[in-house]
């Protein structure tokens, strides 16, 4: 970890979690720590990524401030996560924008500016003009600007995760890691299902202590809305490239129906999320975290507005500067993508991955002492259990 | 209705941790105003029960939380061999047979439990884990309390009963305000955490205990049930006590702190000796024992000393061993950190070691017979040489879970005098009864049974006196 502090203090935390267990049964987090005696640089990095901030255990902690133990796992992890992105980012400089949400901010809305004038520039009188018909948007916009941004800020943001990723895995598994097919299976569907946001049964104490189901609903709908998109995209590549059939497309088609009903569940699920945010417990949270995740929100919700109006629009004169607007915050989207919140869903499918396979394999690193498991025996009968 | 800023309630709770709980919810359901007045602040409310994991009940049949069957014929069986018969049977019996109900009831309340992970052994047969342990559970009682309209007061001590024969008219709290009351539960919780009472039975060596769980629980309520005239039920020497780790806070340290260490080990004093059978007994059966075998030794503390191969066969404490690359230089370093008898623990050492020579494997989870030969003390299971370095140690002390002196109390958990009559109103539940059950010895869960069984007898009697 880059801040010695933040290590010994997780590592602090984490000591005492493993010494109590109580926590066991809210999330991922518990079982993977309970494999270990001692912890990597790695480990912590592997194990904030399996927190996914519900707060469970920050009410349930006996310990928690102002308790001397002063134990806080939701705060610390969170500030262990942005610590791993920073770590991992390519460019490194670009790393500082995880912890600096207002730079951010900036530089995507930079970005989108930048491109939103670009286009605008190359459709020149044309950007008044009602064009309709096959091939209408590229009329306004030429098609090779918007595989400039689509491929060129795409591609970047593709090529910043997978290095993170690599980077990730990497650090986060000492030892030859097998992953077995049916571990990948298992923790694709914990990912499909949400699985830990649902907080066994009766949901998670986020944003109120109260258990409930609103953040994981709020959650599905931009995960599912944001597939729906990708899907919408891919069919309308299709579209063109192998049927020749070239955008705009009519209103009941696969693009336009699975690009609308994303759009439409990814606003919705920013509104929640946003509301939650608002209304959270802030005694749990890293104050350097919450930035971040708004300019998320903010450049999800703004793409898929000026999608949906492009859509409404399509047919009158504001269409070719709704264009330019949308083509503006993809490429905003694609910065705060890559350098923003969005990339926790890279570390979390791949803690989730290692979490099934040594859940699974019961393959563990040298330095993890497989007898803590066994000895049922040697517990606290009013404290706490080893697994399995 | 609630009783917001009256002067004048149905029922008052005195307490603020399971028992105090059950007791409120108990009397609110029947319809009564209630009063719930914990000394704690919100952050510490919950008393010792905060620091709880599991109960223990009857049941005939597994269910999603608990494996197997337990019957109530086998938890009383339990109970009187833990306590050597010396035990309140009635109420022993009405505990054990009201422990059936008792999951049904907590999840109505909203409680949640956790699924036993597999191969987890007895306890999950016989205990119930509650989801988050009981931090959460008391979170859960006291959102419902509120929901319900339970007037919850925080840094409010009961200091007085005001009592006119049997008869209870109200309460005194700590800033003179008088709550006047149809019935009261007394559910403050056993006297642990007043060490200076503890030295009056334990002699100065009780200075050197340290308390596990809450510093609010003084038994300064059942100092004064005792002065108004109640019957004491329960050994004053006797309380629940476990090693734990010897830098552990003085107070509510908790689970934390305790080491599991010892069937893998072995336990000396200060002057170097064993003076236990570290072997006797599956750990869940023996660990409640030790902080009394501690509270014997000079100066209230032992040291468990184990080698490589030890090591990680228990959950990992708090706290990092003590660590020496050989038997020598730990020795001598406990000889420096706590004037141990450096010559004295290696020589215990190599004795035990030829004791156990014979041995090369040990089955951890069950009695496996792996004993020393012609050792006394002997360590009659798991006894493998402390010989594979490097050598830990981990410093224990008597870490006090509760105290077992309480009032006696009848069938519907009124407080009894010294003459065997009840008091007309006056309810205890929790800690401050166990005595009536537990005389000695100590079941697992045992404690949130007490809590949670007579928490509810106390307040639905409470309520029918509104
Ligand atoms: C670390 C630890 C782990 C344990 N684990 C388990 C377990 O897993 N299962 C189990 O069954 N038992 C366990 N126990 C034992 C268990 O905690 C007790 O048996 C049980 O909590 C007793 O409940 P109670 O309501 O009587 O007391 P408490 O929960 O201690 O409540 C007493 C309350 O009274 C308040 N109080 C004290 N004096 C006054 C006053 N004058 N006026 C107003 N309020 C006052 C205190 O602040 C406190 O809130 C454990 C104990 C410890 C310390
Ligand atoms: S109760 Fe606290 S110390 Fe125990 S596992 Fe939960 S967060 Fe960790
Ligand atoms: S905040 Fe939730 S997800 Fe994170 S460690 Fe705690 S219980 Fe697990």
């Amino acid at each position: 970890m880059r801040d010695p502090d933040l290590a010994r203090e997780a590592t602090r935390q984490l000591t005492i979690c493993n010494a109590c267990r109580y926590c066991e049964g809210y999330c991922a987090v518990f079982p993977a720590l309970e494999l270990r005696q001692t912890f990597t640089g790695g480990d912590i990095a592997y194990l904030a990524s399996l927190c996914h901030d519900c707060r469970a255990c920050y009410y349930a902690c006996m310990y928690a401030p102002p308790h001397p133990f002063a134990v806080n796992l939701p705060r610390t992890l969170a500030a262990v996560r942005t610590d791993t992105y920073r770590r991992h980012t390519w460019p490194a400089v670009l790393g500082q924008l995880h912890s600096r949400s207002t730079a951010a901010a900036v530089v995507a809305a930079g970005v989108a500016l930048l491109v939103t004038l670009w286009a605008a520039w190359l459709a020149g009188e044309r950007l008044f003009q009602v064009h309709t018909g096959p091939g209408a948007f590229y009329r306004v916009i030429p098609h090779w600007a918007m595989l400039v941004v689509g491929l060129g800020l795409g591609g970047y943001w593709m090529a910043v995760w997978a290095i993170a990723g690599v980077r990730f895995w990497r650090e986060s598994t000492t030892g030859a890691m097998r992953v077995q097919a049916r571990a990948l299976g298992l923790a694709a569907w914990d990912v499909l299902r949400l699985r830990w946001l649902g907080g066994g049964d009766a949901g998670c104490p986020y944003p109120t202590e109260r258990p409930s189901q609103s953040r994981r609903i709020s959650h599905g709908l931009v995960f599912y809305g944001f597939l729906a998109a990708f899907a919408s995209t891919t069919s309308a590549a299709i579209y063109q490239e192998l049927l020749g059939r070239l955008p705009p497309y009519p209103v009941v088609s696969l693009p336009v129906l699975l690009g609308s009903a994303g759009g439409v569940a990814m606003i919705a699920g920013c509104l929640g999320l946003w509301q939650q945010k608002r209304h959270s417990d802030q005694a749990p949270a890293a104050a350097e975290t919450l930035g971040s995740d708004y300019v998320f929100l903010i450049a999800l919700g703004m793409t898929n507005v000026t999608g949906m109006l492009t859509l409404f629009l399509r047919q009158t004169p504001l269409m070719g500067v709704t264009l330019a607007v949308h083509l503006g915050t993809v490429a905003g989207l694609y910065v705060t993508a890559a350098h923003g919140k969005f990339i926790h869903a890279v570390y979390r499918v791949l803690a989730l991955v290692r979490s099934r396979a040594e859940q699974r394999t019961g393959h563990l690193p040298l330095e993890v002492a497989p007898a803590a498991r066994h000895h049922a025996g040697a517990i606290d009968p009013d404290g706490s259990v080893p697994p399995q | 209705m609630t009783a917001q800023a009256s002067s004048h309630v149905d029922v008052v709770v005195a307490g603020g941790g399971n028992a105090a709980l059950c007791a409120a919810l108990a009397a609110r359901a029947r319809g009564a105003t209630v009063a719930v007045l914990e000394r704690a602040p919100q952050h510490m409310r919950g008393g010792n029960s905060r620091h709880t994991r599991n109960l223990r009940c009857a049941h005939d049949a597994p269910h999603a939380y608990v494996t197997g069957v337990y019957t109530e014929e086998e938890f009383l069986d339990d109970l009187l061999g833990v306590t050597g018969h010396a035990t309140n049977h009635d109420l022993a019996r009405l505990l054990v047979r009201e422990s059936a109900t008792v999951p049904d009831w907590m999840a109505a309340q909203g409680v949640r439990w956790q699924p036993p992970l597999a191969g987890t052994l007895a306890l999950h047969r016989t205990n119930l884990f509650f989801l988050g342990g009981g931090k959460a559970l008391l979170n859960t009682y006291y959102a419902r309390a509120e929901r319900l309209g339970v007037w919850i007061r925080y840094e409010t001590a009961v200091t007085d009963l005001l009592l006119d024969g049997r008869r209870l008219e109200g309460v005194r709290l700590a800033d003179g305000t008088v709550l006047r009351a149809r019935a009261a539960v007394i559910a403050t919780g056993g006297f642990e955490a007043d060490l200076g009472w503890l030295a009056e039975y334990w002699g100065p060596a009780a200075h050197n205990f340290l308390v596990r769980g809450t510093p609010y629980n003084d038994g300064a309520m059942l100092r004064l049930l005792l002065r108004c005239g109640a019957r004491c039920a329960g050994d004053p020497r006797e309380f629940h006590g476990v090693a734990i780790d010897a830098r552990a806070p003085k107070y509510d340290g908790g689970i934390v702190t305790r080491v599991d260490a010892i069937p893998f080990g072995i336990v000396v004093n200060r002057l170097g000796h064993r003076f236990y059978d570290e072997g006797e007994q599956l750990w869940p059966k023996r660990y409640a024992i030790w902080g009394k075998l501690i509270a014997q030794q000079p100066d209230q503390i032992a040291f468990v000393v184990l080698d490589a191969r030890a090591i990680r066969r228990f959950i990992p404490p708090l706290f990092p061993p003590i660590t020496a690359p050989s038997l020598v230089e730990l020795a001598g370093q406990l000889e420096a950190q706590f004037g141990v008898d450096r010559q004295a623990l290696v020589r215990t050492i190599e004795e035990f070691n030829r004791a156990a020579a014979h041995n090369t494997r040990i089955v951890p989870d069950v009695l496996d017979g792996a004993c020393t030969r012609n050792l006394d003390p002997p360590k009659s299971n798991w006894a493998l040489p402390v010989a594979t370095p490097p050598f830990f140690a981990f410093p224990l002390r008597p870490g006090v879970t509760f105290t077992y002196m309480g009032v006696a109390v009848d069938a519907a958990a009124r407080v009894l005098r010294q003459d065997g009559v009840p008091f007309h109103n006056l309810y205890a539940a929790g800690e401050i009864m166990a005595g009536n059950i537990l005389t000695r010895g100590y079941l697992a869960g045992i404690g949130m049974t007490i809590g949670t069984v007579f928490g509810r007898i106390a307040g639905t009697h409470a309520a029918a006196h509104a």
